[in-house]
């Protein structure tokens, strides 16, 4: 057996300008060229980010690994290098063989061509030839299950009829490495029961799989070895099991208190900036475990720079999968008024409302002005708090001692009527 | 497992190394060809979208140079005076320079828009980026054979016979290309970093069609100056062109050539600036 994938040293530089857009207008382009003509040219601002620095690891021919880390650990770039979208600044990796990547599904599906039309478009992009389109075809419609509609424009699908087509497609694609990134997170339940089911298939036929996943149960059931990045580097390379436990680890490491004592480093622009964000309990005391019957706040601090926009604290919730349980903002009519000063924010997570588990908060100071979202600041994953059930049989779960499903575990308001009722429609009799 | 096994076992053990490029001005035709499906699937997806979306359809390829024709005729040949050469009717000689030109400015405008309207598959997968303006100046040649049509209605309605030079039209029509495709590399690239380029493309076709002689006829230029619209790759293209279908007229050998030499030149430079962006289409776009 030999190596499918190679990579050594592999590195990644981002001038940080090019994550703003990095186009610039003509006009930028003279102006600079005129002052550097005239030697006024303020020194530019070379500031870079390494998104991925000296990765190295090998897969065999016939592995499917897993690519776990959190948000801005490098996956997705470690993901685009070996896709060949964009190239290494360092390092190098050798691919055997062809490869496949499926960095979101329907890349390049037109809404105005028919589905027959997309499936051959959309095989052709991802690699595929005309032939083994042809071989496959039958397949991809079945199991997209949209034979009734091939001759329809896709603009008519309902958005899960496009899903599962665009998937269908990516599926059968036949490279020697395939590479998979959270496509799973698309679909009805039972759509994505049956793309586990497939890709677990093309695990078992001896082709490579890469899978990059927030879904750690996924992982687990698909991918004996995983990798584990944090920071651009490689942190932990194992069974997935290990690999799983140092993860969820680290991210409860970050704790439940953040703070930016130096204003210049706080996350935020010339509007506003970050002070701190906190996990706090009913009296304001900062926590990192609270109990499924007792509320949670998050405390947002922030300074606001100017009064020209209203500016509104937002905060989203993951659970330890990766799961956004929900996104919320603070709604109350002053912010529309804004004053220039240090503002406090908490935001109340009811009792009885989340699961069992570690969370993960990320924080966002937003502008929002007829419907349109502008952002000064967003810290992901910015503080985290674990949730444990006392166990009491006060919580949904009542007496149960297993881990429990679910994003979240509302304890709900049941109403009885204890053996009252006359049976007019019940079923039994 | 599958029919194409001879195919597939040379692919699965090719070694592909993925590194920061160092020859950037290397073509890997092999590749290209590799993707040549692909690049028919991209020309016949905007081919097909084009005329899908749109009422009249395909009727827009051809009604475009019959209005310009027609205004041209009108203003130039009935108001300012133009003469064609050697007798032939104005409409008709219009027409005949029309054609090529109408082929070059719509992929003007449809190359300059070809990577960054296509910026979903750019960040999305890979594939030879070259393929995009490719596929778009292929785009258009549509649209250039239902007007020769017209043309060839316009023959019959003046009664005339093609002369044998008529076989000569494809060379022209490969002049063309090769312009489109110079032209077509530098404007895709460019707008990537720069996107003012799609605001300078109506500028620039207006321009540049006066620059040529598609409403007059080359001999309306003083002699001592053709070496200088001969530097105009479409000068070359339009006369050429012309003069293949009309029959009519001495071939002018040296600004063909000129132009030939130029369009070569475009398509060369092209090619050098677009590889040495290309790489970083998906981190700027």
């Amino acid at each position: 057996m030999s190596a499918a994938i190679q990579v050594r040293g592999l590195s990644k530089e981002y001038r940080i300008g090019q994550f703003r857009g990095g186009y610039q207008t003509l006009r930028e382009h003279l102006v600079e060229m005129g002052q550097r003509a005239v030697g006024r040219q303020r020194q530019r601002q070379s500031s870079t980010i390494w998104a991925l620095t000296g990765v190295d690891f090998d897969v065999e021919q016939g592995e499917v690994v897993g690519i776990v880390g959190r948000n801005g650990a490098g996956k997705t770039t470690l993901l685009r290098l070996l896709s060949r979208i964009t190239e290494p600044t360092l390092g190098y990796a050798d691919v055997r063989g062809r490869l496949g990547s499926l960095l979101e599904v329907g890349t390049g599906f037109h809404p105005e061509l028919s589905g027959r039309e997309n499936i051959f478009l959309n095989g052709a992009i991802l690699g595929m030839r005309r032939n083994e389109i042809n071989r496959r075809f039958d397949e991809i419609v079945e199991f997209a299950g949209v034979e009734r509609f091939l001759d329809t424009p896709v603009k008519r699908y309902s958005s899960g009829m496009y899903v599962r087509l665009a998937f269908s497609v990516a599926a059968h694609l036949e490279p020697e490495i395939l590479i998979v990134d959270e496509v799973l997170a698309v679909g009805d339940a039972e759509f994505q029961k049956r793309c586990l089911g497939k890709m677990e298939t093309i695990g078992s036929t001896g082709r490579t799989v890469l899978f990059v996943s927030h879904n750690m149960s996924a992982v687990a059931r698909l991918c004996p070895r995983s990798i584990l990045l944090d920071q651009g580097a490689v942190l932990l390379d194992g069974p997935t099991d290990d690999v799983i436990g140092r993860y969820l680890a680290g991210t409860s490491g970050s704790s439940a208190a953040r703070e930016w004592s130096d204003s210049s480093q706080a996350p935020g622009n010339a509007h506003a900036r970050l002070q701190s964000v906190r996990v706090i309990d009913e009296v304001g005391r900062t926590v990192d475990r609270v109990n499924t019957t007792d509320p949670v706040g998050v405390e947002i601090v922030f300074e606001m720079l100017d009064a020209e926009q209203p500016i509104v604290p937002m905060m989203s919730l993951f659970n330890a999968a990766g799961t956004l349980v929900f996104n919320a903002l603070d709604p109350d009519s002053r912010w529309a008024s804004p004053t220039v000063g240090i503002h406090r924010s908490r935001a109340w997570i009811p009792a009885d409302l989340l699961n069992e588990g570690e969370h993960i908060v990320s924080v966002f100071l937003n502008t929002i002005t007829a419907g349109r979202l502008d952002r000064h600041a967003a810290v992901p994953d910015a503080v985290s708090f674990l949730v444990a059930d006392s166990g009491d049989g006060r919580s949904a779960k009542g007496a149960m001692a297993q881990t429990w499903g679910g994003a979240v575990s509302p304890l709900l308001d049941w109403t009885h009527d204890f053996g009252s009722i006359e049976s007019e429609a019940g079923p039994h009799r | 497992m599958s029919v194409i096994v001879g195919d597939h076992t040379d692919a699965a053990q090719r070694i592909t190394r993925i590194q920061r490029s160092r020859r950037r001005f290397a073509i890997d035709l092999r590749e290209i060809w590799l993707y040549h499906e692909l690049l028919y699937f991209l020309i016949w997806r905007d081919i097909k979208v084009r005329y899908k979306q749109t009422a009249l359809g395909i009727g827009w390829a051809v009604l475009q140079p019959f209005v310009a024709m027609v205004l041209f005729s009108v203003v130039f040949g009935h108001l300012a005076k133009i003469h064609a050469d050697y007798g032939v009717p104005y409409p008709l000689f219009v027409f005949a320079g029309l054609l090529p030109w109408q082929y070059f400015s719509s992929s003007l405008s449809l190359s300059s828009l070809s990577v960054v309207g296509n910026s979903a598959l750019v960040t999305k997968v890979y594939f030879p980026r070259l393929l995009l303006p490719l596929a778009s100046i292929a785009v258009p040649v549509i649209d250039f054979l239902c007007s020769f049509a017209i043309l060839v209605g316009m023959f019959l309605w003046y009664g005339r016979a093609p002369h044998w030079h008529a076989i000569l039209i494809p060379v022209f029509l490969g002049m063309a290309l090769l312009t489109a495709l110079g032209v077509g590399l530098w404007l895709s690239a460019l707008n990537v970093r720069y996107r003012d380029v799609p605001y300078t493309i109506p500028f620039m076709t207006q321009i540049w069609l006066y620059a040529t002689p598609v409403i007059y006829p080359v001999s309306l230029v003083p002699e001592r100056f053709h070496w200088l619209i001969a530097l105009n790759p479409m000068t070359g293209v339009v006369d050429g062109f012309r003069w293949a279908v009309l029959g009519r007229g001495v071939p002018q050998y040296t600004v063909y050539g000129v132009s030939t030499a130029v369009g070569v030149m475009l398509v060369v430079s092209g090619l050098w600036y677009f590889r040495r962006v290309e790489r970083s289409f998906a981190d700027v776009i």
